[in-house]
């Protein structure tokens, strides 16, 4: 039975086409009749940097097999720098992938401009088989998995993680309000140290969600020393997201405070 | 056609969409099976209409539309068809005409996306064309009507820069009634044409043939001349912008102006290092030849030769000049005609030229512009003979070229005059490049004779490097101001580089001339005209409509942390009096940046939010029920 739905499993791959150059560029790949596996559903957006780290991590944890990004070349973004930004953003969404245990591959970001049909059709198919190698997204029957995607989303729309991305070129190409001038390397060690952090929280968060967690247990689902634990917990109870709860015996045990009911 | 009113479609009204599948003749039809995917449209949730076209876009396919609206009260229509790039304004205002606001249309690529890139799998992509229609039903549910915004324009134009496609400009702009600020950083106004010669295809000098533009400018009153001024901020959006101009070392001053014209021009490449310029004092580039032809101060000369494409087309810039061929064709002629009676004969006694002393120094007007290019001091330089042409003189010209691009009806018979005027032109290529160098006292020139296949070596008295124009270096501080992009090699950008050659992406802001790329006179009046032109439009118009693509501020959720405002390649947000964000709608072009950043998650898209983007996503991978 599991034999027989792998051979019918087909890759579903959502794609993010960029108006100006991406999605043109597939214009130009039916237009010169260029052929591809049928895998991609694409998605117009404007500008590949309308893409946040939210719409694919969610995407993913929803169960697609892969998402594609396509965007204008470097120096050609129809809106000057919006590439430049989804770049960094990109950066981060595999950060976040490899935090979470999906397998970074099953995003790609390509720049595909208007007159490259061709190349649309060679990305589609390449990325396709990238996919087929990598076999179904594990994250609707795995629950662990699933939580932890569900935690990198979470990350990703936190306001450190959003900000310093946000600001990145900023901070590197203009300097910071002291006209310091960062160095990108220093820059990616903190945003990189930033995002274990913030992975890390979220998923206290997520697997407290539905019942009080010890620090003991925590660590040991998400596999993480249990003083760091604790660290996020003080961190996460100064910002009132985290709750103790009754100290059953002599362990105290954690319950994500949901705010206005929702979940 | 009779335009209905729009009907106001009240939000929490319930989704009534129209599906509109099209067979494209078989553009679609023959590789998707249309009946099916428009059956399988009508049991997707709120779709209360479907039908297939033959041709959607013809007229009884629009018509099928008009009247799917007012039969079914359809307040949504998807078509799905081709692409979205070409086709949708046609069908949004077949909308708009049945009354129905045309942000709440929907666009499915069925052709392009779909049965053109999978034309052996039927099956596949027809489920595929079910899918995607799927996707466009889940947005097509959240889609919100939108109002566009009116903005009012100044009627006052801004050109930056006071050559001959900016001039122009100006000009056509002040004759169409509206003030104009011409700003120029130099003393005078005519640019890089100002120091030329003559121009080719006329015999006329160049300062003469510019001079009535000139003249007219100067006396223009619409036109405010801005002269020994550059730009030094500007503010604002299309029909709205503060402009700071200053002359040097002054105050800047601020000028309200509706729209701007770009027209900085270019400089000519300067070959440091390239077939021994700087080296021997007889290699000059094109521009400096024309300036010696120009004040006569020509050394004495037997020999010319021009060498093409230095620092081109891949020797150092990637693309090709464009007007150079023709520029040193012209210089080739007028050599020529200078010593006619007399070509040939040098051919005829066997040798190339008799030995003749080289002029060791080069004359002070190069000198003195190379000296300013470098900023450089005087030490050590001689004056330099000036040495009238006369008709006794002999004269051999070589044009080394890669290939020549004598384009067009002009420019081919003045190459065929100066091959009539015996103008050698001899072919190199990359891997055998021409070599100038200095030998007993004779400036040289070996280079392989393609058709012989030997190397040869010539005596010559003048090497003239025919080099490229760049693109001013300083471009990138306007581009920053202005919110324009440059090209790869440093020339501004167009919006489209067949349909909106004068046109930024930015609105309000318009581009001519050499500071978009490499372009004779022709062309820069062709442009400034044109840019004049595209510039008036909102002008006269009073009002743009700004398309409602833009972001939206959610003034509860903002907290003012300016991540926005930073990331906004347009200057689109500000904050406002109570400290938070505040979108400059007619400015914001929908980019989605600040969206994607807002770090409180406080700014979304109109009709792109992430609700409706996840919508269409996830419903792609929904199995087909």
């Amino acid at each position: 039975m599991a034999e027989a739905s792998q051979a019918q499993w087909e890759p579903k791959i959502i794609g993010f086409l960029c108006n100006w150059c991406s999605y043109a560029g597939a214009d130009l790949c039916g237009v010169s009749r260029y052929q591809y596996p049928t895998n991609v559903r694409a998605v117009r957006v404007m500008c590949s940097t309308r893409i946040s780290p939210h719409l694919v991590l969610d995407i993913l944890k929803a169960g697609a097999d892969g998402v594609l990004l396509g965007g204008c070349h470097i120096g050609d973004c129809h809106y000057i720098s919006g590439n430049y930004y989804t770049e960094k953003r990109v950066r981060l969404m595999k950060r976040l992938l490899e935090e979470s245990g999906v397998e970074p591959e099953r995003l790609r970001l390509e720049w595909v401009s208007a007159s490259e049909g061709e190349k649309f059709s060679k990305i589609v198919t390449d990325f396709t088989e990238q996919v087929r190698k990598l076999g179904p997204s594990k994250v609707k029957k795995d629950e662990k998995l699933r939580s932890r995607v569900a935690a990198a989303d979470d990350a990703s729309e936190t306001f450190r993680l959003k900000a310093l991305v946000g600001r990145e070129l900023n901070l590197v190409n203009k300097g910071n309000v002291y006209n310091n001038k960062l160095d990108p390397a220093e820059l990616d060690r903190i945003i990189d140290s930033a995002t274990e952090e913030e992975f890390e929280r979220s998923l206290i968060l997520e697997l407290s969600m539905s019942k009080p967690r010890s620090v003991k247990e925590l660590g040991e689902i998400m596999e993480v020393p249990t003083d760091k634990v604790l660290r996020h917990i003080v961190a996460l109870r100064q910002k009132n997201m985290i709750a103790m709860e009754h100290p059953e015996g002599f362990t105290p045990t954690y319950k994500t405070i949901v705010i206005g009911g929702e979940q | 056609m009779i335009h209905m009113a729009e009907t106001k479609v009240n939000e929490s009204e319930k989704p009534r969409i129209g599906v509109f599948v099209c067979s494209c003749g078989s553009n679609i039809g023959g590789f998707v099976d249309v009946p099916s995917v428009a059956d399988y449209a009508k049991t997707l949730p709120d779709v209360v209409y479907a039908t297939q076209n033959m041709y959607t876009c013809a007229e009884d396919g629009l018509s099928n539309i008009r009247e799917a609206i007012r039969k079914h009260n359809l307040n949504r229509v998807i078509v799905a068809s081709c692409t979205p790039r070409t086709h949708a304004p046609l069908f949004q205002a077949t909308c708009e005409s049945a009354g129905l606001n045309k942000y709440l249309f929907t666009f499915v690529n069925i052709r392009e996306h779909c049965s053109w890139v999978h034309m052996k799998e039927k099956d596949l992509a027809t489920k595929k064309s079910k899918d995607l229609i799927r996707m466009g039903v889940a947005r097509a549910r959240l889609l919100k009507p939108q109002e566009e915004a009116k903005v009012e324009v100044e009627p006052v134009g801004l050109v930056i820069g006071g050559g001959v496609s900016g001039m122009t400009a100006a000009a056509s702009l002040a004759d169409m009634g509206f003030p104009v600020h011409l700003v120029e950083r130099e003393g005078d106004l005519g640019g890089f044409v100002k120091i030329l010669n003559n121009l080719y295809v006329t015999e006329k000098s160049a300062a003469e043939t510019i001079k009535p533009l000139i003249e007219k400018v100067t006396a223009h009153k619409n036109i405010t001349l801005h002269l020994n001024s550059s730009v030094k901020s500007v503010e604002g959006f299309i029909g709205n912008y503060e402009v700071g101009i200053a002359p040097k070392g002054g105050e800047e001053k601020k000028y309200k102006v509706g729209t701007i014209v770009v027209a900085t021009g270019a400089l000519e490449f300067v070959p440091e290092g390239l077939y021994g310029y700087n080296q021997y004092p007889n290699v000059v580039t094109l521009t400096e030849f024309e300036i010696l032809c120009r004040k006569k101060t020509l050394p004495k000369l037997k020999s010319v030769a021009f060498i093409q494409c230095v620092g081109s087309r891949g020797q150092k810039m990637s693309y090709c000049s464009r007007i150079c061929c023709n520029v040193a064709i012209k210089n080739a002629i007028n050599i020529a005609d200078n010593y006619e009676d007399m070509l040939g004969v040098m051919e005829k006694q066997g040798t190339l030229v008799d030995k003749i002393p080289v002029e060791k120094k080069a004359t002070e007007e190069i000198l003195e512009r190379r000296r300013r290019r470098r900023g450089r001091g005087t030490e050590g330089e001689g004056d330099a003979e000036e040495v009238k042409l006369g008709p006794s003189e002999k004269i051999e010209v070589t044009v080394f070229n890669r290939d020549v691009m004598a384009y067009g009806v002009e420019h081919e018979l003045t190459y065929n005059k100066a091959r009539e005027k015996r103008v050698k032109f001899n072919r190199y290529t990359l891997d055998h490049l021409p070599k100038v160098f200095m030998e007993d006292n004779q400036l040289k020139v070996t280079y392989f004779h393609e058709t012989l296949k030997l190397e040869r070596t010539m005596p010559v008295d003048m090497v003239v490097l025919s080099t490229p124009l760049v693109a001013q270096p300083d471009a990138g501080d306007l581009s920053k101001m202005l919110k324009v992009p440059l090209g790869q090699e440093g020339f501004f950008l167009e919006a489209h580089v067949k349909l909106r050659p004068v046109d930024f992406a930015t609105d309000g802001i318009y581009v001519a001339g050499t500071c978009k790329g490499p372009a004779d006179i022709t062309e820069a009046v062709t442009q400034g005209a044109a840019a004049a032109s595209r510039a008036a439009t909102p002008m006269a118009k009073g009002y743009v409509q700004a398309e409602a693509l833009s972001s939206v501020v959610d003034e509860t959720k903002c907290t003012g942390c300016g991540t926005c405002i930073e990331v906004c390649p347009y200057g689109a947000l500000r904050k406002n009096e109570k400290g938070i964000a505040e979108v400059i709608v007619a400015a914001c072009k929908g980019c989605g940046c600040c969206g994607a950043t807002c770090p409180e998650g406080a700014i979304t898209m109109t009709n792109y939010t992430d609700a409706q983007l996840l919508a269409e996503a996830k419903a792609a991978l929904q199995e087909e029920v």
